[in-house]
């Protein structure tokens, strides 16, 4: 009981796969314009990637080494069809609003990086609330994105009017309050980036208080910490970017990233 | 028959109007990792034009004559990422043998192109717009078309903010993504072109 407690942490808080180790920024920009569609994505992710862990843990010990990669890539796919077909029939609205994001949840490399580093190598029981657990935690955190974004460019949360604006003011007393102007910005493409880009910045401060108090920060990195030889994430594909190539010994002496 | 205005049309929005990057958010990963410097970026750029171009003509004719005859359109996800994942296995193992100067200058993003969410978009947008062979590969040449403007303009942006100062909690990441906020602002005035 006590692993399973351990990898439910460990995906919401500790390796929170969007605010520790930023996978998935695809979705995670494109689907946050309000609440209801970031808690959506993040629960879709969720399923998928907990139905794929078990079946990849399960089959863990057939695979074979060399067409691993492609065998996951294929049950992937398969459960992400299955939830799409379950969101045209039961959920539309949810269907209509990801649109494009949700067979794209098959290249989404949080997934892909899951099998590879957890669910090939461990039981099925731990894999499956690992899937759990990561899915809790890009699901909580692309609400948290989507919910920054629809107060601030809507002056809604969750659809309800939170903020008076014009169109929906408060009565005090009788009179029409409106002191909010919607900053439509915010749920347009570009402030997708932008508060992205704030957040980033807010880790990359409390990694370096941390760093002053000397605690041990190596979890928390902004994008990448580029130290390929001694990072776990066997999933990750940044390694490639090194401009040296791939002849060159990659990984860069400990986190110091060239500037 | 198809007509050429429509063509331009389709070039024009799908290039710069609905940049595949900074308003549709596909292909983000390359779009920060790749954009250090112009040259990397503009090879990752022309690789990437390459193999949309390739795999949304295969994508199309995948469609069109094996899954809509036998009426099992619904493995489309799975049979694209399959056939796109197999093509730019092929493409690397074709230009290593026959154009060794084109496998040298594309060589390292190759196989980075697989998990790039662009590809299999862009094949996925062809299906929902309904478009045909023509008009897809079309499509695809412009998404990739706009990928590679963007990337370039991004990659020179920051190669001349290297030498900026810029304030340590932005440094790194989050200097970068506001740079791409800046652009996708530049980027919703074309909205109006069309």
């Amino acid at each position: 009981m006590n692993k399973v407690t351990e990898r439910l942490y460990n995906g919401l808080i500790k390796e929170n796969p969007t605010f520790v180790l930023m996978l998935g920024m695809c979705p995670t920009l494109a689907v946050t314009t309000s609440a209801i569609n970031g808690l959506g994505m993040g629960l879709t992710t969720a399923v998928v990637l907990t139905l794929s862990n078990v079946i990849i843990s399960l089959l863990r010990n057939i695979i074979p080494d060399k067409v691993r990669i492609p065998a996951f890539i294929v049950i992937i796919a398969s459960f992400v069809t299955m939830m799409q077909m379950l969101l045209q029939a039961y959920l539309p609205f949810l269907y209509d609003a990801l649109g494009i994001y949700i067979p794209l949840i098959v290249v989404n490399c949080i997934i892909l990086g899951r099998a590879e580093s957890y669910a090939s190598k461990n039981p099925v029981l731990p894999s499956m609330f690992d899937g759990i657990g990561m899915g809790l935690g890009f699901s909580f955190a692309l609400t948290c994105i989507g919910a920054v974004r629809e107060l601030l460019g809507a002056g809604d949360l969750f659809g309800f009017h939170v903020l008076p604006t014009v169109d929906n003011p408060w009565l005090i007393n009788g009179a029409e309050v409106a002191f909010y102007t919607p900053a439509s910005i915010f749920v347009l493409a570009p402030g997708a980036f932008f508060v992205l880009a704030c957040l980033t910045a807010l880790q990359n401060r409390i990694k370096r208080n941390g760093e002053k108090k000397s605690r041990d920060m190596s979890k928390i990195q902004s994008g990448c910490s580029h130290d390929c030889l001694s990072c776990g994430e066997s999933g990750c594909e940044h390694r490639f970017y090194d401009e040296k190539g791939a002849d060159a010994p990659v990984g860069k002496v400990q986190g110091k990233e060239e500037r | 028959m198809i007509e050429v205005k429509e063509l331009l049309v389709i070039l024009i929005s799908s290039s710069i109007i609905s940049n595949v990057v900074l308003s549709q958010f596909l292909g983000l990963c390359p779009f920060l990792g790749v954009s250090k410097k112009v040259n990397t970026a503009a090879g990752m750029g022309m690789a990437l034009v390459f193999v949309i171009t390739l795999s949304s003509a295969v994508a199309g004719v995948i469609y069109k004559f094996i899954l809509v005859p036998n009426e099992i359109e619904y493995l489309q996800t799975i049979v694209f990422i399959l056939v796109i994942a197999a093509l730019v296995q092929f493409v690397e193992m074709f230009l290593k043998k026959f154009m060794k100067s084109l496998y040298e200058a594309l060589g390292v993003y190759l196989p980075l192109i697989t998990t790039n969410c662009a590809v299999l978009g862009v094949a996925l947008t062809n299906v929902q717009k309904e478009y045909g062979i023509l008009t897809g590969i079309v499509n695809g040449f412009a998404t990739a078309l706009g990928f590679t403007i963007s990337i370039i303009i991004l990659a020179g942006l920051r190669e001349k903010m290297a030498y900026n100062d810029v304030p340590e909690s932005f440094q790194g990441m989050p200097i970068v993504l506001l740079t791409a906020g800046l652009m996708a602002i530049a980027f919703c005035g074309f909205s109006g072109l069309l």
